[in-house]
């Protein structure tokens, strides 16, 4: 009997597949998530949008909580680490959360270097902005990707950036001949082995989410129908008017993508979603996209 | 081995999870595969499998999408059905006192997350008799055990200690664990072999009847 195997770190995100992942801060929003049909929950302290409006150094969230959360729920339940901090991975997993996000929402402790994250049993989640990066968070042993969007916006755009920006040099990838692999590898930076293989797959050797500015049932048909297999929600459900029915409205059209006519009844009554924030009025250093080397 | 599988039309649920991976089982062994969102989609299968996935988020659209009680009515008349790990607990009558909604269709006493989480999250060889002498990698995902079966539940395969994490009961075929990840398609032979079966048995009784 083998745990922790490459397989069985990525056989969970294929479990996850066309559901939604959410974030919560309480044991009670866990409830809320896990009735509304999630797939898993975030445990967070903050959710993004707090997390950019209160500014300060953001951390992984406390243990107590944590498991609160873990309790409160029989659905996998991630936690998020600082990019490049394995003291805070090491605390997580021995936590024995499900899924571990090194996550460019929290503060970076390592402006250089991401966490080796095959030194551990837990599987890990990473972000990305485009094909290389993805590759290198996986190179590191990520199990599962997430486009990275632009977190506690509620604003779509970035993770259409980053979503089209990982399938389409994939795509491009696909008419390459090997001769031209090596080269492409340095381009992106990635490893060639992994720039091989995706070339031959012609997808990501794991699963892809998206993540960062969904905010209503439409933004999740959106991106599913743009590659996504499965979408993270952040602030999007717990800063709408209405979190039950919100939650459960882009569970539906997460699930229903190709069905408008589907699309347009579960969105109706939802209340105001999250107030979003135009990309323009961020100034850039307070990016949390460009986290992440 | 020579079963020509290419006229049945098998359905995949595909409300959530890992449905794909039994799409491409399915299409391996040349059977034609059906994703399934919606009761309209349940029409003249040949049958249908529920896969791995989270069985309270698959459980919901099954109840908010009214494919329950289709589904229901579809395996009292005798459709062929194989559950993975959340199919499992779907399929199970009792399932420990957890309220979700479920098919409820099988004599299983399933116990959910039974190993633990993810970090007790493991692969295996199991010998299953069903499936001749090779072993069979069988990775268990957050998953889910067998109990203890009813009457007419034949179990099909066990841990060293003895869990059962396989089995049949008239038509309906549950794993603990996900065949559809491993690339061993023996598991989903055994389906389609199954299926098979049931047309010809079905056959059989029109030829008496007339």
């Amino acid at each position: 009997m083998q745990e922790a195997t490459y397989t069985v770190k990525k056989g969970l995100a294929q479990m996850l597949k066309g559901g939604v992942i959410m974030d919560v801060v309480t044991p009670e929003q866990a409830r809320i998530a896990e009735d509304a049909g999630a797939c898993a929950v975030m445990a967070l302290e903050r959710v993004p949008s707090e997390i950019r409006a209160q500014g300060g150094v953001a951390r992984m969230s406390p243990p107590e909580l944590i498991e609160q959360i873990m309790d409160a729920v029989t659905i996998p339940v991630m936690a998020k680490a600082r990019i490049g901090h394995f003291g805070e991975a090491q605390v997580l997993e021995a936590l024995g959360v499900d899924y571990i996000d090194e996550s460019e929402v929290l503060t970076p402790a390592d402006e250089v270097n991401h966490i080796d994250k095959h030194a551990y049993k837990v599987p890990f989640v990473c972000g990305a902005t485009d094909l290389g990066e993805a590759l290198r968070r996986i190179g590191e042993g990520a199990a599962m990707i997430r486009s990275k969007g632009e977190a506690g916006t509620g604003n779509i755009v970035e993770a259409v950036r980053h979503l089209r920006a990982i399938t389409s040099t994939i795509k491009r990838l696909g008419i390459l001949g090997p001769e031209e692999w090596m080269s492409e590898a340095k381009r992106l930076g990635a490893p060639y082995e992994l720039v091989r293989e995706v070339a031959g797959e012609g997808k990501l050797p794991v699963v892809l989410f998206c993540a960062g500015g969904v905010a209503t049932p439409a933004d999740a048909a959106l991106v599913m129908q743009l590659g996504a297999e499965g979408v993270f929600v952040g602030s999007g459900i717990f800063k709408s008017e209405d979190p039950s029915r919100t939650a459960a409205a882009i569970v539906k059209a997460t699930t229903h993508f190709r069905e408008p006519k589907i699309i347009a009844e579960v969105s109706k009554h939802l209340g105001k979603a999250m107030p979003g924030i135009e990309l323009g009025a961020i100034p850039e250093r307070e990016l949390m996209a460009a986290r992440g080397w | 081995m020579t079963d020509d599988f290419s006229r049945l039309t098998i359905g995949v649920l595909a409300l959530q999870g890992a449905f794909i991976e039994h799409v491409q089982a399915l299409e391996r062994l040349g059977a034609q595969a059906r994703q399934v969102r919606l009761p309209g989609e349940l029409q003249s299968l040949d049958g249908l499998i529920i896969p791995g996935g989270e069985s309270t988020t698959i459980g919901q659209l099954l109840e908010e999408f009214q494919l329950l009680e289709p589904l229901r009515r579809l395996i009292g008349s005798g459709l062929p059905i194989y559950g993975t790990c959340a199919g499992t607990i779907l399929l199970a009558r009792d399932i420990g006192g957890l309220s979700q909604p479920l098919l409820a269709t099988m004599d299983l006493q399933v116990e959910r997350n039974a190993f633990g989480r993810q970090l007790q999250s493991f692969e295996t060889d199991l010998r299953i008799d069903s499936l001749g002498k090779a072993p069979f990698r069988a990775i268990f995902i957050r998953a889910p055990a067998i109990r203890s079966v009813g009457p007419g539940v034949e179990p099909l395969a066990w841990l060293e200690d003895g869990t059962i994490v396989a089995a049949r009961q008239a038509r309906l075929l549950v794993s603990c664990f996900h065949p559809e990840l491993s690339g061993d398609d023996r598991f989903h032979r055994l389906f389609l072999a199954a299926v098979l079966e049931a047309q010809q048995e079905a056959s059989a009784q029109v030829d008496r009847a007339s």
